[in-house]
């Protein structure tokens, strides 16, 4: 036998760092002595910190977002060695959304750690964000020991209690014993079915403490079984329907995006030739740019789609909801339709509108199927009804006045020549950046559809950047949303991450000045925004590039500047302060009943 | 209209709060919840009584199944079931009316479990009609406190 000195001189690596496939290797090929290794390789023992890095890893998690704090210590430790990337953001609930938006542009699940008590509170508003949109997002937060929990401790909050409502679902990790399996499931529940954000508190003894590790090959839950694949009879009488209808209408929805249903949506049109309308979310999921596209349904809608909606006779409601938002008044809504609605969540179905047809099953394997038994119907008359609504009804706005948003996002639209992710805050902006750039790819509007979350979008661009490297990534945001999260310039700036935040800024609470005007007797209560600060100041504060932009003719060579410059860059759009969208439901009318922006 | 559904739950803590907040976030509103082992101790029944219309009684049972946590929800209204409920009565009872109470007790086939010298207690399992009918008779008597466990069921026949 060697002696240890001549061991410790010939194998002078740290044999720590190796994982146990390559030191079990060192072994077998006879490079280092077995009995000095055997412990190590035997030893499956680790901590619920470890678990967590590993489980991350396993699961194939290439970046995190968050903030460190006491009770998350021993995580951040095992982090510093890891081969994840970690974003430091500048508040959790920019770490929530930027997951959030990593999520949506990739489709992958998007991952962020707090801290104890406010720093998982922080993230609530993002994790009900996600919850609303159907977003895989995976939280982990931090919590004071579990002989501390319910006494009130420094920085304690119940956060599962807190987020019950606004996740998919939570654990509270009582024992390092069940971490493995808890990690495993949250990713699986976040990501299957219909997505959402599932978050994992951990105690910070459960964090150190020990336990032989073997991360599960697979999730066993009894109670949770997501159905994928339609009803063969249903998809059949969906097929007849659509065969016998004289107006039909295909609504698509977040849904189609969430299960890469796109190309058999497109399969679905070129065979039937069946108008398409999409929702806020659905938006992308059929190209924008095709004559048969009608544009956005709901509030603020195109009046073809939405008249198409009123008139339908069928309509195919596929991955959407039937928001308020999009039904108007709802015992007037469509009502000569019968409605197919496929969904992968049975509650989605017949919760608002009534349906004729349910499918419940995913929106890619639905549509498959129905694909092989669809016949085109006879739509004649339909088409010439709607080539007639989009000819007398296009998105329009008057030119007369100061610089138009509608006009900057069309500009933003021709010089990225659609290949954009947009991100959009709350808003005005947000309804301009629906309907005026066209969206032809999937993945490629990020928006708070569901919640109306004011500051999602800076976040979630930048997750979404980082996501998408190769990408061109806007936000379109307002002066007010852009301030809700504005301190993520530092984590935008500091990382590199070139997005570029279009502030359409108009001095205003913009939407709700809309409504004050058009409703409230022009009583502008607390609406501006006087105050803002300088936008082209903020961003040379923190080291990314501003540009200010008052006139027409600057915008396109703006928009040209920011995208020739190798990071974060704010272009400030001094918009005309009273510019409104149109057209418009009222609340509460008929989806028919629209107002404004006729030409 | 009265609905009575019965759901296997896991029996993990943290189960009855998720439905409790379901319930409240939604704008449910219960009529009665009881929860027990079953057989398997690693799952739970309950059984929730609500005063909904079909619509409304439809998004309960889709949320329900919803809930990670939830294994089965079946709506045994409409169906051939029964349903008991157990109610524990204090009564004022000076000794010169116990016989008086005791006569009663005996017709609802009830039991006294407690008697100290100005009341009694009283057991009663029964369905609702049952129940409300001895606690109407009972009233004039003067009853000090009701504790009700809440409607328990099963379907009838073979099917579980
Ligand atoms: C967090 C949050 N707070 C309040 C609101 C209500 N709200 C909706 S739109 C809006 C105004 C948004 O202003 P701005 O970001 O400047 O966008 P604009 O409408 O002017 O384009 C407000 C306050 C909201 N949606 N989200
Ligand atoms: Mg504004």
């Amino acid at each position: 036998m060697m002696s240890s000195a001549r061991l410790e001189k010939d194998y002078p690596e740290d044999i720590k760092s190796l994982t146990t496939k390559e030191k079990l290797n060192k072994v077998l090929t006879g490079n280092t002595d077995p009995c000095k290794l055997l412990d190590e390789v035997c030893d499956l023992k680790k901590s619920g910190a470890e678990i967590i890095i590993d489980a991350l890893l396993k699961e194939g998690v290439g970046v995190l977002f968050g903030i460190p704090g006491g009770a998350v210590i021993p995580i951040f430790d095992v982090l510093y060695d890891a081969q994840i990337r970690f974003i430091l953001t500048r508040h959790e609930q920019g770490a929530a959304h930027m997951a959030d938006g990593y999520a949506r542009a990739t489709g992958k699940v998007g991952v962020c750690i707090a801290t104890s008590g406010p720093g998982a509170t922080n993230l609530v508003t993002g994790l009900a964000t996600a919850n609303m949109d159907s977003v895989p997002v995976v939280a982990i937060t931090g919590q004071v020991f579990t002989t501390m929990i319910g006494n009130d401790a420094f920085q304690e909050a119940d956060i599962v209690g807190v987020t019950r409502p606004i996740t998919k679902h939570n654990y509270l990790v009582k024992d390092v014993g069940e971490l493995p399996r808890m990690m495993k499931e949250a990713f699986y529940i976040a990501r299957s079915g219909r997505p959402g954000p599932v978050l994992i508190d951990v105690p910070k003894d459960v964090q150190t403490a020990e336990t032989e590790y073997v991360y599960p090959e697979e999730v066993e839950l009894r109670s949770y079984k997501p159905v994928y694949s339609g009803h063969p009879q249903q998809i059949k009488r969906a097929a007849t329907a659509i065969l016998k209808a004289k107006k039909p209408l295909i609504c698509t929805g977040g849904g189609v995006i969430i299960s890469n249903a796109a190309d058999e949506l497109r399969k679905l049109v070129n065979k039937t030739n069946i108008p398409v309308a999409a929702t806020l979310l659905g938006l992308g999921s059929f190209p924008g740019t095709e004559d048969i596209f009608l544009g956005m349904l709901g509030m603020h809608g195109t009046r073809t789609a939405n008249y198409a909606i009123m008139e339908s006779d069928l309509i195919i409601a596929i991955g959407a909801r039937f928001d308020d938002r999009i039904t108007g008044r709802l015992d007037e809504f469509a009502p000569q339709a019968k409605i197919i609605h496929i969904d992968i969540d049975p509650s989605s179905i017949s919760k608002s509108v009534r349906v004729d047809i349910p499918i419940v099953g995913d929106a890619k394997n639905v549509l498959h199927e129905l694909n092989k038994i669809v016949d085109v119907g006879n739509y004649g008359n339909w088409h010439k009804r709607i080539v007639k609504w989009k000819k007398a009804y296009p998105l329009v706005y008057s030119d007369d006045g100061g610089l138009k948003p509608q006009f900057i996002i069309k500009e933003i639209y021709r010089l990225t020549k659609g290949e954009a992710i947009i991100a959009t805050e709350v808003g005005q902006n947000q309804m301009w950046a629906a309907q005026f750039y066209h969206y032809k790819n999937p993945r490629s509007i990020l928006s708070s559809g569901g919640l109306g979350t004011m500051g999602y979008g800076f976040p979630a661009a930048i997750g979404a950047q980082i996501g998408c490297p190769g990408k061109i990534v806007f936000d379109i945001a307002g002066d007010g949303s852009f301030q809700m999260n504005i301190q993520e310039l530092a984590t935008a700036a500091i990382n590199k991450v070139p997005v570029k935040v279009a502030v359409l800024n108009n001095g205003y609470l913009g939407m709700v000045r809309q409504w004050q005007e058009l409703f409230y007797k022009k009583r502008y209560s607390y609406t501006s925004l006087k105050g803002n600060p300088d936008f082209v100041k903020v961003a040379a504060a923190y080291g990314a590039a501003g540009i200010l932009v008052r006139k027409k003719e600057e915008v396109a060579p703006a928009i040209k500047k920011a995208l020739s410059i190798d990071g974060p860059v704010i272009i400030d759009f001094h918009i005309d302060p009273e510019e409104n969208v149109f057209p418009m439901v009222p609340a509460g009318a008929a989806t028919n009943k629209m107002i404004g922006g006729m030409a | 209209m009265k609905h009575t559904i019965s759901a296997l739950v896991e029996n993990k803590s943290g189960v009855l709060a998720r439905i409790a907040s379901l319930f409240s976030a939604r704008g449910f509103n219960i009529s009665s919840l009881a929860v027990g082992k079953t057989d398997d101790s690693t799952i739970s029944r309950m059984t929730i009584v609500l005063d909904a219309d079909e619509k409304i009684l439809e998004q309960v049972v889709k949320q329900l199944r919803k809930l990670i946590d939830v294994i089965k929800v079946q709506d045994l209204t409409g169906q051939n079931f029964v349903a008991r409920e157990l109610v524990l009565i204090k009564m004022d009872a000076t000794p010169a009316r116990r016989v008086e109470i005791m006569q009663i007790v005996s017709l609802f086939r009830a039991r006294v479990v407690d008697v100290s010298t100005r009341s009694l207690s009283v057991e009663v399992t029964g369905d609702e009609k049952k129940i409300a009918g001895m606690l109407e008779v009972l009233k004039e008597f003067g009853i000090k406190e009701v504790v009700r466990t809440g409607r328990i069921a099963m379907a009838r026949g073979d099917k579980s």
